[in-house]
C-alpha cells in the first residue's frame, strides 16, 4: 500500500474541511488509498500505454512509439469548450478504443456526469488569466 | 468583499471538478463504508451480503461439440433470490458462457465481452474464436486482482473445433475436456469423473450434464431448482429451459374453503338503488 499525496483532498468548495460529505479529517485518510485497486485504475491507462509504446520500440524501432505520441499529443488538443465533455474520437480510434466497451463507458459516463464548472471559472483556468 | 468569496467557491468546485473526468468504478464511498461497517458490526447488525448465485455449473467436450448444464437457483445468504434464474449467458452465436459466484458481476462482465466480441466479429467479418472471449475474460478479470467475483465456464464450437474453459474470479484459466465449477462443483466433478469418456454422442453427454448437476443440486445447499442445458454444435444452438425440473414445488393436499350451502339461508330482502345522472363531463383523449 503506497502512499500517494493528494489522493482524496478533504476540501470542499470553500477550501476548508467538508465534514458534511467526506466525513472527519485525517493526514492517513488523504495519503492512503481507501481500496488496492485504487491507484492501480487510475493509472492503468497510462501503464498500458507505457507497456504497448515499449513493445513497440523493441520490435519496430525509437521511431515508431515516437511518431505515435507525437499523434497522441496532436488528437488530445482537439476539445470543445473547456466545461463541456469531449467525445476524443480521434484519440479513441488512435488507441483502438473506439471498438471496445469497458467499464469506463457503463460506469460514471463523464458525459453524464451531473456537475458541471463554472463556464467562466473554467474558461479562465484554461487560458491561464486565473 | 462577497463578490470575490462568492468568486473562490466558484474556483474550488471548479477545479475539483476539472481534474476528474475519467469512467469506471469510483472508489468515493470506500472509506465511509469501511467505518459503518466497523460501527454496525459494534451495534450487533450485519450489512447488506451482495446476491451470490451458489451454483453448479459445468460442462462436457463431446464428439460434435460441447453441452454446458447450470442449475437455476440464486441465494442472497441463507435465503433463496430467485427460483428460476438463468445462468447460461449467451457470447455470441456459438460461444455461451455459465457463471458462479456473484450474480451481478457473472452478468455485466458477460455482456461486456460479449459486446466487445460482437465488435471484434463485425471488424474481422469472422465468426468469433472461443479463445478470443477466454483472453478477454481473463485480462478483464485480471485486471480487477479477483475484486470481480466471477467464476465462469466458458465453451462453444469455432472453426478449429469445440472449446471448454474454465476461468476462476482472478483471471486464470483452464482448458479442459470437462469442468464443473461453483459450490456443488465437487459434487458434479465426482460424476464426471465417475461417467466421462471421450467422444460421447450427443444423448449420453446430455445425460452426463444433467447427472452431475442433479448431484449438485441434491447434495448442495446452494444449488436447487431446475436443470437448464446448452448444447453448442457447429452451426446450431439448443438452449434447453428448463431441461429438467428436478424440484416440483408441492401441491396442497387440503382446501380449507367451506362448499355452497354450509351456511343456511334464513331471509333475503333485495333492495334496488336508484342512481341519477347529476352531471356529464366529456374529456377527449389526446391520442395523437
Amino acid at each position: 500500500i503506497v502512499p500517494v499525496t493528494g489522493l482524496c483532498p478533504q476540501a470542499g468548495p470553500y477550501g476548508v474541511q467538508d465534514s458534511l460529505r467526506r466525513g472527519f479529517s485525517s493526514v492517513k485518510n488523504e495519503l492512503l488509498p481507501s481500496h488496492p485497486l485504487e491507484l492501480s485504475e487510475k493509472n492503468f491507462q497510462l501503464n498500458q500505454d507505457k507497456m504497448n509504446f515499449n513493445t513497440l520500440r523493441n520490435i519496430q524501432g525509437l521511431h515508431a512509439p515516437l511518431k505515435l505520441q507525437m499523434e497522441y499529443r496532436a488528437a488530445r488538443q482537439i476539445q470543445r469548450l473547456p466545461f463541456l465533455p469531449s467525445s476524443n474520437l480521434a484519440l479513441d480510434t488512435l488507441r483502438g478504443s473506439d471498438d471496445t466497451i469497458g467499464f469506463e463507458d457503463i460506469l460514471n459516463d463523464p458525459v453524464q456526469s451531473e456537475m458541471m464548472g463554472d463556464p467562466h471559472i473554467m474558461t479562465e483556468y484554461k487560458l491561464g488569466v486565473l | 468583499s462577497r463578490a470575490s468569496r462568492k468568486r473562490e467557491c466558484r474556483i474550488m468546485a471548479t477545479v475539483s471538478v476539472c481534474q476528474y473526468h475519467r469512467g469506471g468504478f469510483s472508489f468515493e464511498n470506500c472509506k465511509r463504508n469501511a467505518l459503518l461497517e466497523a460501527d454496525i458490526n459494534k451495534l450487533g447488525f450485519s450489512s447488506p451480503a451482495a446476491r451470490k448465485t451458489g451454483t453448479t455449473i459445468c460442462g462436457v467436450v463431446y464428439k460434435d461439440g460441447v453441452v454446458l448444464g447450470a442449475d437455476t437457483r440464486a441465494t442472497e445468504g441463507m435465503v433463496v433470490a430467485d427460483k428460476n434464474c438463468s445462468k447460461i449467458h449467451y457470447i455470441s452465436p456459438n460461444v455461451y458462457c455459465c457463471g458462479a459466484g456473484t450474480a451481478a458481476d457473472t452478468e455485466m462482465t458477460t455482456q461486456i465481452i460479449s459486446s466487445n466480441l460482437e465488435l471484434h466479429s463485425l471488424s474481422t467479418g469472422r465468426l468469433p474464436r472461443v479463445a478470443t472471449a477466454n483472453r478477454m475474460l481473463k485480462q478483464m478479470l485480471f485486471r480487477y486482482q479477483g475484486y470481480i467475483g466471477a467464476a465462469l465456464v466458458l465453451g462453444g464450437v469455432d472453426c478449429t473445433g469445440p472449446h471448454l474453459y474454465s476461468i476462476y474470479p482472478h483471471g486464470s484459466t483452464d482448458k479442459l475436456p470437462y469442468v464443473t465449477m461453483g459450490s456443488g462443483s465437487l459434487a458434479a466433478m465426482a460424476v464426471f469423473e465417475d461417467r466421462y469418456r471421450p467422444n460421447m454422442e450427443e444423448e449420453e453427454a446430455k445425460r452426463l450434464v444433467r447427472d452431475a448437476i442433479a448431484a449438485g443440486i441434491f447434495n448442495d445447499l446452494g444449488s436447487g431448482s431446475n436443470i437448464d442445458l446448452c448444447v453448442i454444435t457447429k452451426g446450431k444452438v439448443d438452449y434447453l429451459r428448463p431441461h429438467d425440473v428436478a424440484n416440483k414445488k408441492g401441491v396442497r393436499t387440503g382446501n380449507y374453503r367451506y362448499k355452497h350451502g354450509t351456511t343456511g339461508v334464513l331471509a333475503k330482502t333485495v333492495t334496488p338503488l336508484n342512481l341519477e345522472v347529476v352531471e356529464e363531463n366529456v374529456q377527449t383523449m389526446d391520442t395523437s
